[in-house]
This record gives structure tokens, C-alpha cells and sequence, in this order.
């Protein structure tokens, strides 16, 4: 499911596309939105134009023709990374988007419906839609019930069932309806549906920096400014140092030389693919089939560090089921489960299902059908709070089976006469204790046991809790049971908080505390109940089978409507910042290496006597073959590993749930000390590729 | 180097690591107003000063109050010192009948005392009175290292304190520190400096016949009280221009062992109150040993360099301009403690030192004064560089970055960057005209790249408030008076004003409870990673303009060629 919109990292069509965009990127009304990409730009434009004067002067220089080619491709190549991650994120929302932009809709002006295009839709409208209508926009629905076939943008075949009023009114432009008739208002303005603004969020060019990013280009942004003043003040040093070596002041840095340094300093590899790494968390988002409504939510999912997770769907299996039958003195085990199978033959809820399971399994009872044994169905009901069937035995006799609650049981036992024995009660509140739900099962007057309910926790599910505690998160289940049970299925699913009997009111206090207490708090919900929660979470995700008012609330909105999902989202926002830190780090580990490159390639000559080789020479430990060869190979290294590093840029770093000091330790022996050596390596090899 | 050697530079650093928590812990109960051994001392001094000038100690004023209250008393503060030195003749306490100071060498003076540089463009003994020395320099001592304090305090405040825009009270703690910390320390070291043979006196300068039968003027004066105070205060202002090389400053190898010992303690002590203030001594610590590391990385370079014998020196050390009577080590333990605290005070000329321990020298000043650095500033100014550490490598662990539990946003980062650029600012570009303007020139009394070493120490000594020279530069021109002057107040209210700022927004925010998931800042992790931002982002700043400076003259010594 996950995977099914990958798309392979240089796709050809989507290459081809971006090496054009990177062109149409050098805009300078474009460029200036990237400070450090758009110096590198004014530097390569002074190159070239030092090179054009030379031609014309008479006195052109290959070097400098070389230096200005190498820094044109910096400028693009960095365009290149955010046109293809643009690209990506294109690519897949527009798959999204297709079905939509032909839809015609079938407005409803008074009694009246007029056919108009989708993309005239204004909020508010009504509009109908039967069996086979492409559903124009995103809305929720006010009148009917039909199945929708949501494939579009789940991906999941299977239609779903989507009504006015309850928690499964909200639907989605693009999806089809394949029976019935509904009547949608229409709820969002056009070109601003959820589709629409994750869209908004992939490309470039309209794309808002989210507050980490913006924050991190304004430490870049501060280190070119330093680096530039450290570049700018240098032909006054070397013009004093020049003159203390008895050399002529013309021997003085060249302009090409001194930008070739600046460009070399300052972190053209993050400034260059910073874009990038935030058009690609979304799409990483989006592969996953969550929508993200702002850009913000998604680092914000990095920085969550409790989750409240709702028990049912997300903790445990949907159902409850049979795991257990247990006598009371005087009734064998097998009698029991007969019996209890019996009860539940018609019974089509889970629970009934799994006693009848449990009794073939176990005791390998069979089912049978019910009209065969002159048997009535008693369906479960509000008010008797107990299910069961009434049949006739051989001897005429109706017998009455019941199965319910110990309350329930206790009535209908003392209203036939019987009597609810003390063991009864025991084995009750003993399995109440572990957290499972007692079932009793009674014939005419008298208790023939209780059947073993227990919530089924999903396999994994506590091992992901505790990756989730070992990466700081802290995880608290929500549920309506008693605190009882939820205390016993905390346990065993290993979270590390819960609140039993919880209200939304409840969901929404517990949510302001925590954020008061300078936690962030991640959520998922569906119903109308938990908009306000969910408005009030640092990370709300909404189901998409959940009402328009969730999916208005939250600021994600989960296609596949899977409670797991919160905590891929938060791995995907940690994985989001991760890559730009390694990056950032890596970006300014490599200006070690360059300034060896290049300070003893301009020095060379200074108070070098007659020998020529001046005293700085030493610091050339990589034995670069000349100044120029060593000055054009760390631009050449400078600008290639902006392109190398694209598909790590597109990935993301590798993630893995650790500790905060593990995923430390890893990110630095590789982004640091890598960024370190790695540039000694390069410059030393393009080098001696230049000298060949 | 010999046994004894290395058991004082052993015995230096044991008591400076054992000396940090006892003050540190003192400091702390002062500057959170708990009762301490000084409160029934001076605890009615502290009273009078508030009902006297009307203040109330305990209303708390939000970040732009505070800054603004400190830049006024700053500004009066220079004013003052300003006029007495104009109209020094005019003015009591003048046995030696000085002239008027010019008025561009006042203003250099002013500042550089405001600023806690004390940057010396004059002589001491033939150009200022007892009375501006007295009143206007030795207060300046005890004001500004308070004033270094008091913003210290202020941002610890924003940084321990949540959703609050209180950061304080600035007269509070300008009066607790001075009080408490300033005074009493200096008053006991003043009285053991005395007991060495330092003088304290008001007499006119002696005329005395030496053995060869000339005859020479002894200066005399109140020079124990301010010694004391340069020293404690990272001030280094000497009162004599030797400073500590002149045998009144500094008369026995105890006074000298002791006064190297004051350059660092309350800087190195403030780390343990910072601690304690936000509640981990832990973070307090941390900031210590990364300190420390840097520190003993910079004296081993140093010791090596000057320990290194020459065939051009005939296989001697390097002897001339080193204080003699104390040998090479004292000298370099000196000259690596006063640069890397922001104190500036020398007992050797660091023109004569080697290149490469000149350098070190400069790459203490030119890191922007953080290694312990000036009273209170050396930390505010670490922290800036643990704000930066933190948002780049904070990142790697997946969260936004934060420091003790407060995020680091857009903001912060912009002031951290003002805060950075600011001494560099000053460095590169008054360094880079002189270095080919005939005035800045002019005043240059050795050639090559040691004439640039010159210009460039200047400009780091200014910007970082330090106030050593590289002497061989005659600074008192107006060229060097006036730019040196504006570099020492970007370098001082550059980085103040951010800092103020950081504090502010910092209180403002909420603390996120420590986690697994955090980035951990109490660590050696940490401490390697913020030692490598330091040396990486300071090193890259300045390592072209070093490398035509000490490192190629480094070089050329070793080809047997010097300046």
C-alpha cells in the first residue's frame, strides 16, 4: 500500500522535465528566495562577465572560463535538486488530482440542477451525485446514503459507505459513487481542497518555508555573510603581504580566484538542497497516503513527543473476542460451550462469531442451524442487555439460554427463580481484574458459566511502543472502557499512560495539559466529537472515512483512515529533520578540506625568496598538482556532491528508531567526520583527473 | 620543561577545578538572593544602595527595561571617565602634575574601561592621575565585570523561567555582584597582594640613584586595590604600563601564581552558578570542561612552541621579552590565561612570543572571548556559540532543535548570527584597512608578517574586550585610538544586545520535559561537538588572515627567517 506511488528516483520523464526547470529556476525573482544559491549565481555572472572582458581585452584564460562554467553547474545543480523533488511530489499528487479536473458537477439551484464544471464549485454549494457520478470537490454529505468507490486516493478497492449525519458524512473530490444517490454541500473553496494544498506544498515556487527551514537558512544565510567578510578583507592582507615580499601589488587575488573561494566556503551543498529536502518529507508524507495541510505539521510531527492513541483499531483488534470458557461447579466445560455456542449461533456480532468459533476449536461442537433445532433467535437489546435463543427439547419443554452481562444475568436468573451463586461473582470480578470482559451464560434458572471476553492487542504492537519510549515519545491509550480493564490492556500492550472512561471533553483537557507542561502532542481521530481535540493537538490527524469537521480540524488527513499512522507520520517528520541536520553538518565539515585546497594555492608565491615556492606551500598536505588545478578541483568537488547528494536529499537519511544520543552518535560519524574526509578524497581525485 | 613546572601547571588547574564549585556555589546564593556568609557584612550596604537611590531590589523588568537601564549606566559611566580625564590637571590627586589626557586617547580609555577591555593606549604612570585611576578606572574594574554579570544573569533567567517576559532586576544584580562578589574578593586579594610587596600608596614618585649612578623615577600609588579587581574583573588594565611584568604589580611568583589564578576564577566559577541557576550542574559542568579542553589545547600548543628550540635562537629558548624572573612557563601559562579569559593583563610581552603561541594567543581573542572569557561575557557568549551547536547538530536526532527545553527558532538563530558577526565584523575590517592605509601603517614597528599579527591582534583584542596587546604597535594615534575604540564597542554591546534579546524570547517559551528523545547538551558528545563548531566556524573565519600572519611566519622561522 505504502509503496504503490513510489517512483523511481530519476524517472526519465520526470529528469528530463527538472533539467529544463533548473534552467527556467534562474529567474533571478526565483533565485533570491535561496541566498546562498543566488551569491553563487551573482559570482558565476561576474565570472563569466571577467572572462567576456578578457576575450575582448585579449588576454582570455581558460582558467577562468573553466571556474565560471563549474559555478554556472553549482547554480543548477542545485536548481536541478528542487525541480526533481518538485517533480516527485508533482507527479504523485497529480495522480491524485487527475480524475478531477474533467469532473462535471450536477449543481442543485433550488429544486433545479444545473450541470457546471467541478472547478466552479464554491463552498456551499449542493450538489447531486448517483451511482456512476464522479464526486466533483470535497464536501460532506446532507441527505442519502451511498457506497464510494475512494480507490483514487486510498488505493483500496473496496467501496465504503458514506451517509449524512454521523461520522462518515465527509467525502472526497475525485472519488466515484457506485450506488444510491447523496447530496453533498460542498465545503471547501475552489483550488483550496486537500488535494489542491498538498500540491501547493510540493512546488517550489509557491511553497511556504516551513519555520525550522526558514530558521536554517538564516544560519546559512549568517555564515556566508561571515565567510564573505573573511573572502572580501583578504586582498587587503595579501595586498599588505605582498608588499612585505617585495611583489608587485598585480600579483594580487583575481577576482574569479576570490569567488571560486567564496563559493568554496560557504554551504552551497545545504543552501542548495534545503528545498529539496522539505519538498520531499511531503512526498514521503504522501506516499504513506497522508495529506498534510500545512507545511509545519510535519516538523512539528518530529518534535511530538506524546501520542494519544485511541484503544480500538489502533492498540487492540476492532473486536473482542472468546479466548475462554469457564464452568461453575456442577456443569461440565463442554455443556457450557454447547450451550454458549447455541446462544450465539445467530448472533452475527464479532463476539457472538468468536464463541461459536471458540466451541468448534476447542470442543469441536459444529455449528448448527438454528431453525433445524426449533430454536428462536432473542437478538441483543438496549434494554434486556442480553442475547440468546429460546428452544424447544424433545419433551416439549422451552428452555431458555441467555448470555450477557453479570448484571443482566443476575435479573434474569433471580426473575426465573434461580439463584446467582457467590462463585459466580467470583470468576466475574476475577476477569474483570485482567481486564477482559466477563460474559455469563445462564439456562432457565440457573448460571452455567462465564465465557472469557478479552480484547485482542495487536501483534507488534509493544514492540513499536517501545521503540516509540526509546525515541522520547511517550504513549497514552484512550479508550471508554473502565479503568479496570484499561488498566490491564495498558499493561499488556505497554503503553506507557492511559485514561479509561474518556470523554472528548476528557481527550481535550488531557491534550492542554500535556502542551502546558511544554509536551507536543500528536493525535488521530475521525468523528465530529474530536475536532476540537484534534484542532488543539500539535498534530492532528484526521481518518478520511472521518467527518469534514475532523478533517477540517486536524492538519493531516490520513487516505487510508489506519490509526497506526500517527506513528509513521512522526517517524517521517524526524526523518525530515534528521536529513537536514546531517546535511547542514556535513555541508560545513567540507570547508576543512577546501581551505587546505585553496589558501596554499593563492599564497604560493608570498615571501618565497628566489626559490618561487613560498613558505605556505606546507599547508598543501593533499600535494594538489597546481594552485589553479587545486583551486578548479575543490569548485568542481563543491559543485558535484550538491548533485551526489540528491538521492540522500529525496531518501532522506537512514532511520532508525533510537535513542536521541544513538541516532547522534550514528548522524555524526558519518555527516561530520564523513564531511570531514570526504572532501580531502574528492578534491585529491578530481585533482589528479584534471592533471592526466 | 622541568618537574616543577609541570607540578604548578598541575597545581594551577587542581585549584582552579576545586576553587569553581565553593564560588560558584556562593555566587549562586547571592544572585538568587538566599542568605550567605556576605549578607550580615554588607547586607545593610545593600539596603542603603537601594532606599538611597530609590530602587525597588524585587520589581522585575522585561528584557528592553533591563538593556536599556544597563546601556544608560554604561553610557554615564564612559561620560565620566571621559571628562575627569580631560580635565585631569584641574582635579585633586595628581602628585605628578600630569597634563590634560587628548581627547581622542579619553575616549579610547573610556570605552575600553566601560567595556571591560581595558585596552591601554597610554602609559599608565605618565599619562593618568591617582584620581582618574582611583575614581574613574578602578570603578569602571568593579562596574563593567558586574555589568558582564548582570546580562549573564538575565539570560540565565530567560533560560531557566518559562512564559514569563521577567528577566530581573539590572540594579539588583549590578548591586549584589559588585557587593558581594566584586568587592569582597578584591579587598582580600588586595591585602595579600600588599603583603607580597605590592605597592598601595599615595606618594609622589621616588628619584632614586641606581648602581651605575644614574638616576631613575620609581612611580608609586594605589596599585594593590586596582591590581586586584583587574585581575578578578578580566579587566587587565595594569596600572603601570607593564602591567604584571612591573615588579609593583606582580613582586613574587606567589603574587604571580595567584594572579593567574583570579584571571579565571569567577569566570570559571560562574559556570557552576549557571548550573545550579537552571536547575542541572550537570549543563554547568559540561560548559566548564569544554572550556578547560580548549584552554589546555591552546597551553600545550603553546608550551610546545615555546619549548621548541631554533638554530637561529642558537638552540635556546626563546627568552627575550619573556618575564624573566618567572621563566617561559609562567610566562605562557600567563599569556594563554589572560587571552583565552578576556582579561588582557600580561606579565610577558606577547609580541616576543613565539609565532605559534601568539597565535594561540589570537585564536583565543579572535573565538570571540569564550574560553572562561570576561566575567559573565565569556559565558554569555559560550552560550551563543551552544545555541549554533545546537541548531545544526541538534537536528540530527530528529527533533527541532532545543536547549535546555527551550526550542531555538528563526529568532534566536538571527541573534546568535548578530551576536557571531559582530567581533569578526570588527576583526576583518579594521585589521584588512589598516593593513594598507598609511596610518594604520604608520604606527608599526616590525615588518613582514609579524607587522600583520600586530594590526590583526589589535582588532581581536579590541573585539573581544580582551585589552592585552601584541605591543610593537603604537595604538595611542588617533587612527588606532578611534577605530579601536568603535571595535570595543561593537564587540562589547554587539554581542550584549543579542544576548538581551535571546533572553527575552527565550523566557517567553515553554520548557519541554527532558526525554529520550532529546538532544542531550549535558554529554561529552556534546562536548566534542561543541568544541568542533567552535574551532570550525572560528577557525574558518580567521584562518586566511592567520595564515598570512603567525602561521607563514611560523614557517619562515623554521626556513631561519624572522621579524
Amino acid at each position: 500500500m505504502s509503496t504503490k506511488q513510489n517512483i523511481s528516483l530519476f524517472n526519465r520523464k520526470l529528469a528530463a522535465q527538472a533539467v529544463k526547470d533548473s534552467f527556467i529556476k534562474l529567474n533571478p525573482a526565483l533565485m533570491i528566495k535561496n541566498p546562498v544559491i543566488f551569491i553563487v549565481a551573482i559570482g558565476s555572472f561576474l565570472t563569466t562577465l571577467v572572462v567576456i572582458i578578457g576575450i575582448f581585452q585579449g588576454n582570455f584564460s581558460s582558467f577562468n572560463l573553466n571556474i565560471a562554467i563549474w559555478l554556472w553547474f553549482t547554480v543548477l545543480f542545485a536548481n536541478f535538486s528542487e525541480a526533481i523533488a518538485e517533480g516527485r511530489g508533482k507527479a504523485q499528487a497529480d495522480s491524485l488530482r487527475k480524475n478531477r479536473t474533467q469532473t462535471m458537477a450536477r449543481k442543485m439551484a433550488g429544486k433545479q440542477e444545473v450541470l457546471i464544471n467541478a472547478t466552479e464549485l464554491k463552498k456551499g454549494d449542493v450538489v447531486v451525485c448517483e451511482a456512476g457520478d464522479v464526486i466533483p470537490s470535497d464536501g460532506e454529505v446532507i441527505e442519502g446514503i451511498a457506497s464510494v468507490d475512494e480507490s483514487a486516493i486510498t488505493g483500496e478497492s473496496a467501496p465504503v459507505i458514506r451517509e449524512s449525519g454521523g461520522d462518515r458524512s465527509a467525502v472526497t473530490g475525485g472519488t466515484k459513487v457506485i450506488s444510491d444517490q447523496i447530496f453533498i454541500r460542498i465545503t471547501s473553496e475552489p483550488g483550496n481542497t486537500f488535494i489542491d494544498r498538498m500540491i501547493a506544498l510540493v512546488e517550489g515556487a509557491k511553497r511556504q518555508k516551513t519555520p525550522n527551514e526558514i530558521a536554517l537558512s538564516i544560519l546559512i544565510s549568517g555564515l556566508t555573510i561571515i565567510f564573505l567578510l573573511a573572502v572580501a578583507t583578504l586582498p587587503a592582507f595579501f595586498s599588505y603581504s605582498l608588499a612585505a615580499s617585495g611583489l608587485p601589488e598585480s600579483q594580487n587575488l583575481t577576482l574569479p580566484v576570490l569567488i571560486a573561494l567564496l563559493v568554496c566556503l560557504i554551504p552551497t551543498t545545504i543552501g542548495g538542497l534545503l528545498s529539496a529536502i522539505g519538498i520531499s518529507g511531503m512526498d514521503r508524507l504522501l506516499q504513506r497516503n497522508v495529506i498534510a495541510t500545512s507545511g509545519r505539521a510535519i516538523e512539528a510531527a518530529g518534535d511530538v513527543d506524546v501520542l494519544l492513541l485511541d484503544k480500538t483499531g489502533t492498540i487492540t483488534l476492532g473486536n473482542r473476542m472468546a479466548t475462554n470458557f469457564i464452568p461453575v461447579e456442577g456443569v461440565t466445560v463442554e455443556e457450557l460451550a454447547d450451550a454458549a455456542q447455541l446462544s450465539s449461533l445467530s448472533d452475527e456480532t464479532p463476539e457472538g462469531r468468536s464463541i461459536v468459533v471458540l466451541a468448534k476449536d476447542q470442543f469441536n461442537i459444529r455449528g448448527r442451524e438454528v431453525h433445524q433445532l426449533n430454536a428462536t433467535f432473542i437478538p441483543f437489546t438496549a434494554q434486556s442487555k442480553m442475547s440468546g435463543v429460546d428452544f424447544k427439547s424433545e419433551d416439549g419443554v422451552v428452555h431458555q439460554i441467555r448470555k450477557g452481562s453479570s448484571e443482566a444475568i443476575r435479573t434474569f436468573i433471580h426473575n426465573n427463580n434461580g439463584f446467582y451463586t457467590q462463585q459466580t461473582h467470583n470468576i466475574v470480578s476475577e476477569l474483570a481484574k485482567q481486564g477482559a470482559t466477563p460474559l455469563v451464560v445462564a439456562e432457565d434458572n440457573r448460571v452455567l458459566g462465564v465465557i472469557h471476553l478479552k480484547d485482542i492487542v495487536k501483534g507488534g504492537i509493544k514492540q513499536r511502543f517501545a521503540e516509540l519510549r526509546k525515541m522520547g515519545i511517550k504513549t497514552v491509550m484512550i479508550t471508554g472502557d473502565n479503568h479496570l480493564t484499561a488498566a490491564a490492556i495498558a499493561a499488556e500492550a505497554g503503553v506507557d499512560d492511559f485514561m479509561a472512561e474518556a470523554t472528548p471533553e476528557d481527550k481535550l483537557r488531557r491534550i492542554r495539559e500535556e502542551q502546558a507542561n511544554g509536551h507536543l502532542v500528536g493525535m488521530i481521530g475521525d468523528g465530529t466529537n474530536d475536532a476540537p481535540a484534534l484542532a488543539q493537538a500539535d498534530i492532528g490527524i484526521a481518518m478520511n472515512t472521518g467527518t469534514q469537521a475532523a478533517r477540517e480540524a486536524g492538519n493531516m488527513v490520513d487516505l487510508d483512515s489506519n490509526p497506526t499512522k500517527l506513528i509513521e507520520v512522526v517517524e517521517v517528520g524526524k526523518q525530515l529533520l534528521m536529513t537536514r541536520g546531517a546535511l547542514t553538518t556535513f555541508s560545513i565539515a567540507n570547508d576543512v578540506a577546501k581551505y587546505f585546497a585553496i589558501i596554499p594555492a593563492i599564497a604560493l608565491s608570498l615571501y618565497a625568496g628566489k626559490s618561487g615556492i613560498g613558505p605556505l606551500s606546507a599547508l598543501n598536505i593533499m600535494h594538489l598538482g597546481s594552485p589553479q588545478s587545486a583551486i578548479l578541483s575543490a569548485v568542481i568537488f563543491n559543485a558535484i556532491i550538491i548533485v551526489m547528494l540528491i538521492p540522500l536529499a529525496l531518501k532522506g537519511v537512514k532511520y532508525k528508531p533510537v535513542s536521541a544520543n544513538a541516532a547522534l552518535t550514528r548522524n555524526l560519524v558519518i555527516y561530520g567526520f564523513g564531511g570531514i574526509i570526504a572532501p580531502f578524497i574528492g578534491i585529491k581525485l578530481i585533482d589528479i583527473l584534471i592533471n592526466m | 620543561m622541568t618537574t616543577q613546572d609541570f607540578i604548578q601547571i598541575i597545581l594551577f588547574f587542581a585549584l582552579l577545578i576545586g576553587l569553581t564549585p565553593l564560588l560558584g556555589n556562593f555566587m549562586f546564593k547571592v544572585f538568587t538572593g538566599s542568605k550567605h556568609i556576605m549578607s550580615p557584612v554588607f547586607g545593610w550596604l545593600e539596603k542603603l544602595t537601594y532606599r538611597s537611590s530609590g530602587i525597588d531590589p524585587d520589581e522585575e523588568t522585561n528584557w528592553k527595561s533591563y538593556t536599556f537601564s544597563l546601556l544608560m549606566f554604561n553610557f554615564i559611566g564612559f561620560l565620566f571617565v571621559f571628562l575627569i580625564q580631560l580635565f585631569q590637571a584641574q582635579l585633586p590627586l595628581n602628585p605628578a602634575n600630569l597634563p590634560n589626557v587628548s581627547w581622542h586617547s579619553a575616549f579610547n580609555t573610556s570605552v575600553s574601561f566601560m567595556t571591560n577591555t581595558n585596552w591601554q593606549g597610554y602609559s599608565g604612570e605618565t599619562t593618568l592621575s591617582y584620581f582618574v585611576q582611583m575614581i574613574g578606572l578602578t570603578v569602571q574594574n568593579f562596574v563593567s565585570a558586574a555589568t558582564g554579570i548582570a546580562v549573564l544573569l538575565a539570560l540565565i533567567r530567560g533560560l531557566a523561567r518559562k512564559t514569563t517576559d521577567k528577566l530581573g532586576n539590572f540594579w539588583t544584580d549590578l548591586t549584589r555582584s559588585t557587593l558581594y562578589v566584586l568587592l569582597p574578593l578584591s579587598i582580600i586579594f588586595a591585602v595579600v597582594l600588599v603583603g607580597q610587596g605590592v605597592v598601595q600608596n599615595f606618594k609622589s614618585y621616588d628619584t632614586v640613584q641606581t648602581l651605575q649612578g644614574a638616576s631613575q623615577v620609581i612611580p608609586m600609588g594605589p596599585a594593590a586595590s586596582q591590581i586586584a579587581i583587574k585581575q578578578l574583573g578580566t579587566n587587565g588594565g595594569g596600572f603601570f604600563n607593564a602591567n604584571s611584568a612591573h615588579p609593583f604589580e606582580n613582586p613574587t611568583p606567589f603574587s604571580n601564581f595567584l594572579e593567574m589564578l583570579a584571571i579565571l576564577l569567577i569566570p570559571a566559577a560562574l559556570t557552576f552558578t549557571y548550573g545550579k541557576m537552571v536547575g542541572s550542574t550537570r549543563q554547568g559542568w559540561t560548559i566548564f570542561k569544554a572550556m578547560l579542553i580548549l584552554l589546555v589545547l591552546g597551553l600545550v600548543i603553546s608550551l610546545y612552541a615555546e619549548y621548541s628550540t631554533n638554530p637561529i635562537f642558537g638552540n635556546l629558548h626563546l627568552m627575550e621579552g619573556k618575564e624573566t624572573r618567572l621563566g617561559i612557563t609562567n610566562s605562557v601559562l600567563w599569556s594563554t590565561a589572560t587571552t583565552a579569559a578576556s582579561n588582557g593583563s600580561v606579565n610577558a610581552m606577547h609580541d616576543s612570543l613565539s609565532p605559534l603561541t601568539g597565535m594561540v594567543a589570537m585564536i583565543n581573542l579572535m573565538l570571540g572571548e569564550i574560553i572562561f572569557g570576561g566575567v559573565g561575557a565569556g559565558l554569555y557568549g559560550m552560550v551563543i556559540f551552544i545555541i549554533i551547536t545546537v541548531f545544526i547538530a541538534g537536528l540530527m536526532v530528529g527533533r527541532t532543535p532545543e536547549y535546555l527545553g527551550k526550542k531555538i527558532q528563526k529568532f534566536e538563530v538571527q541573534m546568535a548570527i548578530i551576536a557571531v558577526l559582530a567581533p569578526n565584523i570588527v576583526i576583518l575590517l579594521f585589521a584588512a584597512w589598516a593593513s594598507v592605509s598609511a596610518p594604520g601603517l604608520a604606527s608599526l614597528n616590525n615588518s613582514g608578517p609579524h607587522g600583520l599579527s600586530e594590526i590583526l591582534y589589535a582588532y581581536a583584542s579590541a573585539a573581544g574586550n580582551n585589552g592585552s596587546a601584541f605591543a610593537g604597535l603604537n595604538a595611542n594615534t588617533v587612527f588606532y585610538n578611534l577605530t579601536i575604540a568603535i571595535g570595543m564597542m561593537i564587540g562589547r554591546f554587539g554581542i550584549i544586545i543579542p544576548v538581551m534579546a535571546i533572553a527575552g524570547s527565550m523566557g517567553m517559551k515553554k520548557i519541554t520535559p527532558s526525554s529520550a528523545g532529546t538532544f542531550h547538551t549535558d554529554n561529552w558528545l556534546f562536548i566534542g561537538l561543541l568544541i568542533a563548531v567552535i574551532l570550525i566556524v572560528g577557525g574558518l573565519t580567521h584562518f586566511p588572515a592567520l595564515s598570512l600572519g603567525p602561521i607563514v611566519e611560523h614557517l619562515l622561522m623554521n626556513n631561519g627567517i624572522t621579524f
